[in-house]
């Protein structure tokens, strides 16, 4: 078999299991923490027979493991049960706002990839000089904000300051392609703002890593301007640790995704998470929770993959 | 030795937000939960910072909201400081099954990031200081693990160390007495990181209406309790904001002084 497709399917195969053991983790992990489903929906002053009712109607009197793999293989043919606080259907549920969340995070990364490439190699051609200074310190302040403050700061700036934005990104099923990209202008800013800062730095110092080599010396003793050194030379050496960290930044928008959606009430899967962590509907924020995991692990292993093909010398482990 | 400005600005800056922090009763002009003004006044020789969604005077609730934060963010980076880099330390001089299982299980632990474990835990446990403080610390316990595993390996193969496991000392004392004093330099640069995450955790949890509960009320809280004003034009949800940046800030830049000091000191934190 060819190594590479080897490599893959591994790769995949780790991630699986990875998933899988987050997944026991997540619904029996929670099982061990004191508090009781039942005593949730019912309140304090429930009588043990409404309690006792409500657990064999949730089937939560069967043992955990029971419970458990009867929940994995309904999860794996698509159905994730329903919701304790309104009996919905929560895959139907997710679907409906997955892809809401996907659009504003795919925004974010188009816009955020680019510029946190070009903002590193500006940073990197002019290392040490004021082009540099500037950027680092910008990316410096945005990096120790936490997604919310940066999404306050944007708003109060766009939309007081100097009013371009409405403060809230409804969409509607109806809504037109411009619409709906007016409408989420403002969170796919703010988490530009919040992923850019660490894709630049690293950007930044991969390219500045390669700069030391003997060849970058060569190329620029032979004459060529810096701009054509980073370009030609540089950057190709240094496109495997970029593209590395690029995507593991596109896996941390998963976070960033579920605070930036409660700041501008954008209905979508973060929403549907932190709200049914308040009223603690336990199958649903399993469930959200366990899509959120799945998209972080398979970024991660996107990652790792990319770096791996991007890098021929770690095609072949010795 | 020479303190750099901005090393001099983060200094000042963090302990001008500890001391009102540790002296809120007496700094603060109003009680925290007096409504002593109308809504969302402006700012006033009154009311400094003005007055919030029900006319509470903002500096004072900054004040108190300020200890809050920084309490609950101080004991859970001890905590998982203390957890973080026993386990490390543990793993590190152990070797075997035992570093093997703790190093696999904070895999596991990193594998899902800590807001989404943070909110799935949430949604079972209830909501008070204490369990915060522990989800906190254990979560992000495993990030300091590494570093101190790391380190701890590098010093486990030193001489002094192996001469210790010979003399037939136990594993507490090789962890306290010989590996601790010589892995202190980079673990101390990040404390101050992983004070700064504990402050953006908590902020967010209990922006998010699932941290610190009322009547208490840190910084992520306040920013709830007034974002809707914004829509208004009333800028008492960016007070809070702006604390929670400046000592996020403020802290970096300590950290970051104390970090390129024990780099040039100690040839790097490898990584």
């Amino acid at each position: 078999m060819h190594p590479l497709i080897k490599l893959v399917v591994q790769r995949l195969a780790l991630g699986l299991i990875l998933l899988l053991a987050v997944s026991v983790v997540i619904f029996l992990g929670v099982e061990m923490l004191p508090g009781d489903t039942a005593q949730a929906i019912l309140g304090q002053s429930a009588t043990p027979e409404a309690l006792a009712n409500m657990r064999e109607s949730l089937g939560l009197n069967q043992p955990a493991v029971t419970r458990y793999l009867t929940w994995l293989g309904h999860a794996l043919q698509g159905d994730l049960g329903v919701a304790l606080t309104n009996k919905k259907d929560i895959a139907h549920a997710i679907g409906q706002r997955l892809g809401n969340t996907l659009f504003l995070a795919a925004c974010a990364g188009m816009i955020a990839v680019p510029l946190a490439i070009g903002l590193g190699l500006t940073a990197a051609r002019y290392a040490g000089r004021w082009p540099d200074k500037l950027i680092s310190g910008i990316t410096l302040a945005t990096i120790s904000l936490p997604e919310f403050v940066a999404a306050y700061f944007v708003i109060y700036l766009l939309t007081q300051v100097f009013p371009v934005f409405q403060p809230v990104s409804m969409v509607f099923p109806g809504m037109s392609f411009i619409e709906r990209l007016h409408a989420v202008a403002l969170p796919v800013i703010v988490l530009v703002m919040v992923v850019l800062a660490h894709m630049m730095r690293m950007t930044r110092a991969a390219i500045l890593n390669v700069m030391q080599s003997a060849y970058i010396e060569t190329a620029e003793l032979k004459g060529l301007s810096p701009m054509q050194v980073i370009w030609r030379h540089a950057l190709p050496n240094a496109v495997a640790p970029i593209i590395s960290v690029v995507v593991i930044n596109l896996a941390y928008l998963v976070v960033g995704v579920v605070v930036v959606e409660v700041v501008f009430s954008y209905n979508a899967l973060g929403q549907y998470l932190v709200d049914h962590v308040a009223k603690r509907d336990l199958p649903v924020v399993q469930a959200v929770g366990i899509i959120f995991a799945a998209v972080y692990i398979g970024l991660n292993i996107l990652a790792d993959l990319i770096g791996v093909i991007a890098n021929p010398r770690l095609r072949h482990p010795k | 030795m020479r303190i750099p400005v901005s090393a001099l600005i983060g200094i000042t800056m963090t302990s001008v937000f500890v001391l009102s922090a540790v002296f809120a009763p007496w700094i603060a002009p109003y009680p925290i939960d007096a409504a002593v003004g109308g809504v969302w006044e402006g700012p006033s020789s009154r009311f400094w910072l003005g007055t919030d969604t029900i006319g509470r005077d903002i500096l004072s609730r900054l004040i108190y909201g300020g200890s809050v934060t920084i309490f609950v963010a101080l004991v859970s980076s001890l905590l998982s400081f203390s957890m973080g880099a026993f386990f490390g330390f543990l793993a590190a001089t152990r070797g075997g099954w035992v570093d093997t299982g703790l190093s696999r299980l904070v895999d596991l632990m990193m594998a899902v990031p800590s807001l989404i474990v943070a909110l799935v835990v949430l949604s079972v446990l209830p909501l008070n200081l204490t369990v915060l403080i522990l989800v906190m610390g254990v979560l992000d316990s495993t990030r300091v693990f590494r570093l101190s595993r790391a380190v701890a390996v590098d010093i486990a193969v030193m001489d002094y160390v192996e001469a210790a496991k010979l003399r037939g000392e136990r594993q507490g004392w090789i962890i306290f007495r010989e590996i601790l004093p010589n892995a202190l330099t980079p673990l101390v640069a990040e404390f101050g990181l992983r004070f700064i995450f504990a402050v953006l955790f908590i902020s967010t949890l209990s922006f998010l209406g699932l941290g610190i509960q009322p009547p208490l009320s840190d910084w992520g809280g306040m920013v709830r309790e007034n974002k809707d004003g914004l829509v208004y034009g009333k800028a008492a949800a960016m007070m809070p904001a702006l604390a929670i940046a400046v000592l996020a800030i403020s802290v970096n830049l300590v950290a970051d002084w104390i970090l390129s000091r024990t780099s040039s000191l100690k040839g790097g934190r490898g990584g």
